[in-house]
């Protein structure tokens, strides 16, 4: 995965490139595990996630939810509570994740053990994409160097402060990323999201208390334990502080992925690391924050990418998907493409996604093809919101907003698909939609 | 007992697992990987053995991408399909794979050499379009680079 | 106690009660699917939604619980809309068969298309397109009129304990269906036949062989409470009667029986033929030179009792044995083994569920 290097002040990426992922020696001589003892031998957990909470950090997964918050109502007297790391990275466009856990794992695993020393879990599991096999054995290999240096196992630092770690893969569900969907799988179930509350905190792996963190989310702890939540809160803006991996993707001359204080335009990361579109093109939208965010119009590009300006303005950071399309990509194929993804990847158990994702795509494979009608467009609108208020878990919720977005952007693109130029039929997007086609007719109905 | 057949293989693997929390998905990730997929004697023997009724390991089996249930090929094509990929271009680079192999998406060669299949996000957007064979991920292609690197298997 | 408001209505709930068992306990209805209170929760269906002051999304309301100062709304125009679109998803991805569906009358998702005014759906497009499973005595599977409830599941699963079903595949092709899809038959199913799923499945998905396609549901004129005779649990059922024919058998849900949810099995479901068989005894016979003749209740009586005070008088209460039956109730054999040694003095008696 390219890796774009810039002057910034690095947290989660801090060692990426400087050592060699596989050897502990490498992150212990950069300071590494020095935050784990701190937080072992001189302070107590309360205090932790005191540190956390004041320093701002929201989780970096896509819905931005205060993480010393999230560990603060992690339920208190239990025999037994867990950490868990989602590293399900299923998000299209996100490249992030995979970064930290190959060029820096054991900052994820001291994280994690901070965390649950916070919250009082004395077990943790990654929960790592089917996929990504480079990242699995990567951290394998560094928790079993974390255990052989006393990093993991019993009696951390002298103390009476036991933690193990595991890493459980995923079987290609992106549905998985949805943390409730992520707890049914690692108990071995379908990757069906649970009905809220009981939220993971109260109830979460096997019954039991449970704190779900992204892999960024995580990472940013052992630097806010040394560096203090001052120092942290310091970088970025007022509401989104630290640092952000974004990823520059799509029709830019450079692509590749990078850390950034929040605060940044869209157009100023796209223009300074991205080099711009190529010469001759223009820029149609882009796709921000993974396939479940917005679409952003051209209009719309210096805003200042935090959680709070973005929010502003009706879109999401999400994960920090840059994706940018120029003008020489067919509109209506784009969003046939992602509005396929969400009906391939919707768990099927509550009605408004399941069906809801088929129909949306239905709808907009039938425009693109040159046969939809201005009532369509309204159909949509009515789905979409349906969904957005209706549906189980986040997948279901955040399934129709391309299309709401973009139907709020573009409206002129698909008044013209669907304004009787049945003649002109979209060739990418019949393209498209035969490819579709026979990846539904390859699903296997019958056991062999 | 003998560890010629492929069920005892299947049997070995379930013992190593045994009374581990939540082992099913490790176990099916471990057998597909000893067979090439998930055929039903396999299935079966998981569910005797971790003690998980029948119906909820097939459940759990056919709900995930990656596991199969039947016999697909020696290698995996995956052709990434997610957005990025979309915008950089990967029907071309599928188009080469469907020419190169002669085969449609959900299907093998004849010598069950390739098996096509498409796969969301890989996770490598920055160098899109990709694409996977078996573990290992493949980026940056072109039709050209996509029959060179078939070639090389 | 909970002080919350209800469509406006101010209304007091236990604690600890989600919206739809508060609604329910102040005489208000919320529709569902996937809900059953002998069932764990799914809050799958997402057509018992309501809207709840302050929150951003609807709340489903079989398990949103209720709390203090809570302003509900159970149908409000957007509750109302998300449930009218939700039907019209179902809709359009259903074989639409009514006119000669079994379930037809009893049937949620007709009934609550009908109440919400949805007479066709704006999503129409592809459906389901599933074999139908028939290789069997008893039921039909054809999933291609299935909401996803998973009722069948659960119930197999928490009722009967058989773990028969789960979900397959993923998505859009999401259903229920056995380990390998096999039929119920087949050696690979665990499947007694109880029925359980068929009495819990709200659509036409799961529905009876037993006389299928001879009456409708409408037409059953009377429901007749009785207790199962085939075996001592004592299992609470309603006949189903037109023209003084049995046409099915229902449990009593009254909560007053053994079978408190109404699970029944296979035997007091569907086993019922023999009641409306021409060649059924409904009355006693007597054999007389090798010959049986019709007789009343009180001359087999009677002849029963001189025959067997004539042996005990002659060879002691212990010349004779007393064995009861698993069809009747606890009551009857508890009366049997009275007579056998209050009356004529023996222990000799014994069961045939022993044997």
């Amino acid at each position: 995965m390219n890796y774009i290097e810039t002057d910034g002040v690095k947290i989660v990426l801090r060692n990426f490139g400087k050592i060699d992922p596989l050897k502990v020696e490498e992150y212990v001589a950069r300071g590494g595990y020095e935050s784990l003892k701190k937080a072992l031998t001189a302070m107590t957990p309360e205090a932790v996630i005191e540190e956390v909470k004041a320093s701002g950090l929201r989780g970096r997964g896509g819905a931005g939810f205060p993480t010393g918050l999230k560990w603060s109502f992690t339920k208190k007297d239990a025999d037994q509570k867990y950490i868990v790391c989602n590293a399900d990275e299923g998000e299209p466009g996100t490249a992030k994740d995979r970064l930290i856990m190959t060029g820096d794992p054991h900052g994820l695993i001291e994280g994690m053990a901070i965390a649950g020393y916070a919250i009082g879990a004395t077990k943790g599991f990654i929960y790592c994409r089917g996929e990504y096999t480079t990242s699995i054995n990567t951290l394998n290999h560094a928790i079993n160097q974390a255990r052989e240096n006393g990093f993991l196992g019993e009696n951390l630092f002298g103390t009476d402060f036991t933690f193990n770690l595991e890493v459980r893969s995923g079987a290609g569900a992106y549905v998985c990323g949805e943390e409730t969907a992520l707890i049914e799988s690692i108990e071995g179930h379908r990757g069906m999201p649970r009905f809220k509350p009981p939220f993971p905190g109260g109830a979460g792996l096997w019954g039991k208390p449970t704190v779900v963190n992204n892999v960024e989310t995580l990472a940013n702890v052992p630097v806010i334990l040394d560096k203090g939540a001052d120092w942290y809160k310091s970088i970025g803006t007022e509401k989104s502080a630290g640092t952000k991996i974004f990823i520059l993707c799509g029709n830019l001359r450079n692509t590749g992925a990078l850390e950034l204080p929040f605060g940044m335009t869209v157009r100023e990361v796209m223009e300074t690391y991205g080099g711009g579109l190529l010469t001759g093109r223009d820029l149609q939208m882009v796709h921000l924050g993974g396939a479940a965010s917005g679409i952003m119009p051209p209009a719309l590009i210096d805003t200042p990418l935090t959680y709070e300006d973005l929010q502003a303005v009706g879109q999401g950071l999400g994960s920090g998907v840059i994706l940018a399309i120029d003008d020489q990509k067919d509109f209506m194929s784009y969003i046939c493409s992602n509005t396929h993804f969400f009906e391939h990847e919707s768990c099927g158990k509550c009605t408004p996604c399941r069906e809801g994702t088929a129909r949306i795509n239905e709808i907009l494979h039938r425009i693109a093809a040159g046969d939809g009608t201005l009532e369509d467009l309204d159909n949509l609108k009515d789905l979409g919101e349906m969904m957005q208020i209706s549906a189980l878990c986040g997948l279901g919720q955040a399934a129709p907003t391309p299309v709401l977005t973009s139907l709020e952007h573009f409206m002129d693109k698909y008044v013209e698909a669907v304004s009787g130029k049945k003649n002109e039929v979209n060739e990418e997007a019949v393209a498209t939609e035969a490819i579709h086609k026979s990846y539904y007719e390859a699903a296997p109905i019958k056991l062999d | 007992m003998g560890c010629c057949q492929p069920i005892d293989k299947v049997t070995a693997i379930v013992e190593q697992y045994k009374g581990e929390k939540g082992a099913l998905i490790p176990v099916l990730h471990a057998v597909q990987k000893e067979l090439g997929y998930l055929p039903k004697d396999a299935l079966e023997t998981i569910a005797a053995g971790l003690n998980i009724p029948a119906s909820e390991v097939y459940g759990t089996t056919t709900f995930y991408t990656l596991f199969s249930t039947k016999e697909k090929a020696e290698n995996i094509i995956r052709v990434c399909e997610s957005g990025p990929c979309h915008v950089s271009g990967y029907q071309k680079v599928l188009e080469a794979i469907k020419e190169e192999l002669n085969i449609e998406v959900g299907e093998a060669t004849e010598d069950k050499k390739f098996y096509l299949e498409m796969t969301a996000c890989l996770g490598v957007c920055a160098e899109a379009p990709a694409i996977m064979i078996n573990d290992k991920t493949y980026v940056n292609l072109t039709p050209e680079k996509v029959k060179a690197l078939l070639a090389s298997f | 106690m909970i002080n919350l408001t209800i469509d406006g209505k101010q209304v007091q709930a236990e604690s600890g009660m989600t919206i739809l068992q508060a609604a329910k306990a102040n005489g208000i209805e919320i529709p569902t699917f996937c809900y059953d209170p002998a069932l764990s929760k799914a809050g799958a269906c997402r057509i018992c939604v309501v809207e709840v002051e302050g929150a951003r999304l609807l709340a489903a309301a079989c398990v949103a619980p209720i709390y203090e100062g809570m302003v509900v709304h159970t149908n409000s125009e957007k509750v109302q809309k998300s449930r009218r679109i939700n039907l019209e998803l179902l809709w359009a991805n259903h074989n639409q068969d009514c006119l000669t569906c079994e379930k037809a009358g009893e049937c949620k998702l007709q009934e609550l298309c009908y109440k919400y005014g949805v007479t066709e759906s704006r999503f129409e497009g592809k459906k389901r397109n599933l074999p139908i499973f028939d290789d069997n005595p008893f039921y039909i599977r054809d999933y291609n009129k299935c909401i996803n409830c998973g009722k069948c599941i659960r119930a197999c699963q928490e009722i009967q304990i058989n773990e028969t079903y789960d979900f397959v595949d993923r998505g859009f092709n999401t259903h229920p269906d056995t380990a390998y899809r096999v039929d119920l038959m087949a050696k690979e199913s665990p499947c007694v036949f109880c029925g359980n799923c068929v009495a819990v499945c709200p659509t036409g998905a799961l529905t009876s062989k037993i006389n299928r396609g001879t009456f409708r549901t409408w037409e059953v004129e009377k429901k007749v409470k009785t207790t199962c005779t085939y075996c001592g649990c004592g299992c609470g059922l309603e006949l189903n009667v037109i023209g003084n024919k049995v046409v099915r058998v229902t449990p009593d849900l009254s909560g007053t029986t053994p079978n408190e949810h109404g699970a029944l099995c296979t035997k007091g479901r569907f086993g019922f033929d023999f009641i409306n068989r021409e060649d059924r005894l409904t009355n006693p016979l007597i054999k007389e030179n090798g010959k049986f003749r019709k007789a009343s209740w009180e001359e087999a009586l009677d002849l029963i009792a001189s025959k067997l005070k004539g042996i005990a008088d002659v060879n002691g209460g212990n010349s004779l044995m007393f064995l009861s039956s698993a069809r009747t109730t606890n009551e009857e054999n508890y009366l049997m083994q009275k007579l056998s040694r209050a009356v004529f003095k023996t222990n000799n008696v014994d069961h045939c569920a022993r044997l």
